[in-house]
């Protein structure tokens, strides 16, 4: 049995939280609860949002820090130097998981959002939950020659050279209003890539969302002004 | 595409299979690619073929749903979410960070390799193996092998599409498949 090393990522969504490290291995969730509320986006949340708002500071606090215990950080990944922040822990826990959507679910659903683009492959996992409880499409947003049939293609900058992003030919109409969804946000090269190819068909991105920020490596730079929200950043 | 015989009298499953388009010569000439990202267009569509699996698997403790690298990224976590179990991503060598167990497979020329993290399954959780499409079976059967090594039980696999002429169920050691919609 392994134990899993967890960062506390500073929350300054709200206020300032001290970075903690405790150890914690994942415990197994409690039994499930019925949530048909996030595969219907006719039925309210169980979780009322009204109820939400009026506790405002508090509940959402607690959700937060909740979702930030719940990510790992590893070092040294995918070399040396970087410091990887995983989600996969977040999504061994079903109330941070579950919590995390419906934190973006609030957000999203009175905005006439009819797409949710999701960027391969960590957004894939976070941006069709999303996308079904609003009600929207959702476009996967994948690497080069993974898209079958007619795509167009973004080149966007690493740090050594450069990749490609492709989105189907036909699958968001020139006016739609999109979200891009990905679970991070370092540089910002990513999802920039993701923006030019929605707007390039007439789409509005409404907004990017993620999880996490890396605030110091001035992602929201590479946005061209529009908005990015996230749920937590890490130092 | 024709509705799998368990949900030959659920309506919802006629407008899933019509959502879901094929595309010939990919990712080479003579594959008729089944493309399950038409069917994510469609909300409507989407989310019933998530509900159909919802509704098959609340309440029959599974505690763990395993999604295989890409498309069971999105089939995977919407079920997880909606039965309260924990959602495990199986991935490509390499992409996983951290500590993680790996299984071979063979592909038509050559193999790859799964993996999964260590410590993300206990001995004893009942698992669901989701993936878009099951053809020869060989990416299901090596996520079996990754979770009943980490002392899983592999309760049920469940996908979208299968192409039952390629007999991917000889693969699953008869653990139960459960699928929408069939293609040949």
């Amino acid at each position: 049995m392994h134990l899993y090393f967890f960062g506390m990522l500073s929350l300054s969504f709200l206020h300032k939280v001290p970075l903690i490290r405790s150890p914690l291995l994942p415990q197994p969730s409690s039994t499930s609860r019925l949530s048909p509320s996030l595969l219907c986006f006719h039925k309210p949340s169980f979780r009322l949002p009204s109820i939400r708002s009026m506790a405002s500071e508090g509940a959402e606090d607690h959700r937060l820090k909740r979702i930030a215990s719940t990510i790992r950080v590893i070092p040294d990944f995918p070399k040396p130097g970087i410091l990887f922040q995983d989600i996969t822990t977040l999504l061994l826990e079903p109330e941070a998981f579950r919590d995390t959507i419906d934190m973006l679910v609030e957000r999203y659903r009175d905005k006439g959002i009819s797409v949710v683009a999701g960027v391969e492959a960590r957004g894939f996992i976070f941006g069709p939950p999303i996308a079904l409880a609003i009600g929207a499409k959702f476009v996967p947003l994948r690497k080069p020659k993974k898209l079958p049939g007619e795509v167009i293609s973004e080149e966007y900058s690493l740090e050594y050279g450069t990749d490609k992003m492709e989105m189907h030919v036909g699958a968001v109409q020139a006016g739609e209003r999109a979200l891009v969804v990905d679970d991070l946000i370092a540089t910002g090269g990513t999802l920039a890539a993701a923006m030019r190819l929605l707007e390039r068909v007439g789409a509005e991105v409404v907004e990017c969302a993620c999880v996490i920020e890396l605030p110091e490596l001035k992602g929201r730079d590479k946005l061209d002004g529009r908005p990015l929200f996230v749920l937590v950043k890490a130092a | 595409m024709a509705s799998c015989k368990d949900n030959e009298q659920d309506p919802r499953v006629h407008g899933i299979a019509a959502a879901i388009r094929v595309v010939p010569d990919f990712p080479k000439k003579g594959i008729m690619f089944r493309d399950i990202t038409t069917l994510l267009l469609n909300p409507k569509a989407f989310r019933n073929a998530v509900d159909l699996f919802v509704e098959r698997y609340l309440g029959k403790d599974i505690t763990v749903v395993a999604g295989i690298e890409a498309r069971g990224l999105i089939f995977g976590p919407p079920i997880a979410l909606a039965i309260g179990a924990k959602f495990i991503p199986l991935r490509k060598p390499k992409k996983l960070p951290g500590e993680v167990i790996s299984e071979k497979y063979d592909l038509e020329y050559g193999s790859d390799c799964l993996e999964m993290h260590v410590g993300a399954v206990q001995p004893g959780d009942r698992a669901l193996v989701v993936d878009d499409l099951i053809a020869t079976g060989g990416t299901l059967c090596a996520a079996m092998n990754l979770l009943e090594r980490a002392g899983a039980n592999v309760v049920e696999f469940a996908c979208v599409i299968e192409l039952p002429e390629l007999k991917g169920r000889d693969k699953l050691k008869g653990k139960p498949l459960h699928i929408l919609v069939e293609s040949r």
